[in-house]
């Protein structure tokens, strides 16, 4: 087990730095940000102190390695537009993004799996039809349509909840959040249900393809047999059986709620991390998007790592098959 | 009794009678046909040239569906800010996203094809390279490296097709492999492999040929997905300029004017992407139902 962990975290790291310099690279190959800060007018002595003072005149692989030297030691940088610390900004608007996807995971769970299961124990049921019906539109539509349908539906026509913004906030454990009160969450409702709606149609396919297989083998059968009532036979051992592949496509998927955020967030004008870098990279603030984006890197492989944890953990046959 | 030879035509029949058993499926198809008809017509059919200048007047701008312009033609979408027909737009907008999807959906076949080919074809350590990368991309969601890939290249057709290619031939290239390593282990290609024909043609002429109908289900599908990922860049307004609108740049156009009520002006081309896109993964769903081998016939 100890040798499984330290393999994965070896290989994690090892993707956290190439893509660091993918980013790096990527990024800084775009034009001189010199002229994005600076008055056009302004002469060239100021302009050649600002690019040895952000030490552009460097080689880029210099550049590189102080900007990694820097990481390592906290400092991401200075925003350009912001003039502020860049981990702390992007940091400032974490918890608007966190209660955002973690709300929109808890609908998407909430209701994807009760209606997976439904649709894969009575699969020829017309419920179940419409419920399939219903997944295949929550992935095939783009996610920024169904935000402008949900504001037009419940904000404009019928003017039950706000169109947009975070409301008021309170804090809750150091974060401001907007879950905490009753004004806060009818701010939230809307992005949540816009973010969750991707996660919904894959999560009730994935349980359903789950329950359509395991609802045949002999286990179940056997179970039935014994006289366990059906509750107990979906919810104990159907459940259990589903479980692994919904884990692991969802750990992952948890990350996607975070890029997927990028695109509800700036549709109902949420000021979380998606916003910050849409905003940036529309400015080209790049010390910004650099940041976001390894952060991002370095979340994802944080969740596959945590994942593949759980995964060992559920399924006993994995752990020993990566131990030999 | 000899057993019907089976022809290219007599598999496509059979195809076709496998298909058509979903209403659904061929209504979708329906659907698919007739949008692309319409942005290929797009000239001919719209009533307005949306983005020849002389042609707009700002008289006209936002006009309720249904209202009569100084064009003395009734604009059944209504019309935009600018005082453009939204019908018109619509029409020249499909043109653009059609063609996006399908170029970036054709190059990421092309890539993902010759990739995972490759890594079924050498096996050992150029393989173990090549799906470690794949993998790798894999878990990072599509739109994050198009939103970065975009951010990088600039604004522009040719580098948003460059944008999305990057960010999807990574799961035709898994397809490919899985599909490829399978036959690359049976005896027609081993026999194949041991005659002089350069390996070149084994690759291309009798292990992709055999690799394809799993690659053809997810190339619909990606070609949906390139559709609807262009429409969220340009939303977002790193995609396709207005000047060269595609569905998503009207959309996000319309945006503002949404809360003031003037809903038409991205409501329907919103309807027109979510049909394409909606019509586009129902045939791939049927598609697959019909290629999959596990299915009793």
């Amino acid at each position: 087990m100890i040798g499984f962990l330290i393999q994965r975290i070896l290989q994690a790291l090892l993707v956290v730095v190439a893509m660091s310099v993918i980013v790096f690279l990527g990024v800084y190959a775009i034009g001189n940000p010199i002229d994005v800060m600076i008055d056009p007018a302004s002469d060239q002595a100021l302009r050649e102190a600002l690019i040895h003072r952000y030490g552009l005149d460097l080689p880029l692989y210099q550049q590189y390695f102080v900007f990694m030297n820097n990481m390592l030691h906290g400092d991401l940088g200075e925003s350009f537009i912001y003039r502020l610390p860049v981990l702390g900004l992007i940091f400032s608007r974490f918890p608007a993004t966190l209660e955002l996807a973690l709300t929109a995971v808890l609908i998407a769970t909430c209701l994807g799996i009760p209606l997976g299961l439904w649709a894969g124990y009575k699969p020829d049921a017309l419920s179940s039809k419409a419920i399939m019906a219903f997944s295949v539109l929550g992935f095939s539509v783009p996610t920024f349509w169904v935000g402008l349908l949900l504001i037009m539906t419940f904000a404009v026509e019928l003017g039950w909840l706000p169109s947009g913004g975070r409301g008021p906030t309170t804090e809750f454990l150091g974060m401001n959040l907007s879950i905490t009160s009753l004004e806060g969450l009818s701010y939230i409702i809307l992005p949540a249900l816009n973010l969750a709606l991707f996660k919904l149609g894959l999560l009730i396919r994935l349980t359903r393809a789950g329950t359509v297989e395991v609802m045949s083998s002999d286990y179940v059968r056997f179970a039935r047999a014994q006289g366990l009532s059906e509750g107990k036979v979906v919810g104990l051992h159907v459940l259990k059986n589903i479980s692994i592949p919904i884990v692991t496509v969802f750990g992952l998927e948890l990350g996607s709620t975070l890029a997927f955020a990028v695109v509800t967030e700036t549709v109902f004008n949420w000021p979380g991390m998606g916003k910050l870098i849409i905003d940036s990279i529309t400015v080209l603030d790049r010390p910004v998007m650099v940041a976001y984006l390894i952060l991002v890197v370095f979340m994802f492989v944080l969740i596959n790592l945590v994942v593949d944890l759980i995964y060992g953990q559920l399924d006993p046959r994995i752990r020993v098959k990566a131990s030999s | 009794m000899s057993a019907p030879v089976e022809t290219r035509w007599s598999r496509l029949s059979n195809f076709w009678s496998d298909f058509r058993q979903s209403p659904v499926a061929v209504a979708a198809l329906v659907v698919i046909v007739s949008v692309v008809l319409m942005a290929v017509l797009a000239p001919l059919v719209a009533p307005q040239d949306p983005y020849n200048q002389e042609t707009l007047d700002l008289f006209d701008a936002r006009l309720e569906p249904g209202e009569i312009g100084s064009g003395g033609y009734v604009h059944w979408l209504g019309t935009d800010a600018a005082g453009r027909d939204v019908y018109s737009a619509i029409l020249y907008g499909l043109r653009t996203s059609l063609i996006v999807g399908v170029l970036a959906g054709t190059f990421a076949l092309v890539l993902g094809a010759v990739v995972g080919l490759l890594a079924a074809y050498y096996g050992g350590r150029v393989e173990a390279l090549i799906m470690r990368v794949i993998d790798l991309q894999l878990s990072l969601p599509a739109i994050l490296l198009a939103l970065v890939l975009v951010a990088m290249l600039g604004q522009g057709l040719p580098q948003l097709v460059a944008a999305l290619v990057a960010a999807q031939y990574a799961y035709f290239a898994r397809t490919t492999h899985g599909a490829a390593s399978a036959e690359r282990r049976k005896d027609y290609i081993e026999a194949a492999l041991s005659t002089p024909i350069p390996a070149r043609q084994v690759l291309f002429r009798h292990l992709l040929p055999n690799a394809l109908p799993p690659l053809i289900v997810v190339a619909t599908v990606q070609v949906a997905n390139s559709i609807a990922l262009e429409a969220t860049l340009s939303f977002l307004g790193l995609g396709l300029p207005i000047t060269q609108p595609s569905l998503g740049s009207l959309i996000s156009n319309g945006f503002q004017f949404l809360l003031s009520g003037r809903y038409w002006i991205s409501i329907y081309p919103g309807i027109a992407l979510m049909l394409t896109v909606v019509a586009i993964n129902l045939v791939g769903d049927q598609v697959r139902n019909v290629l999959n081998p596990r299915r009793s016939r």
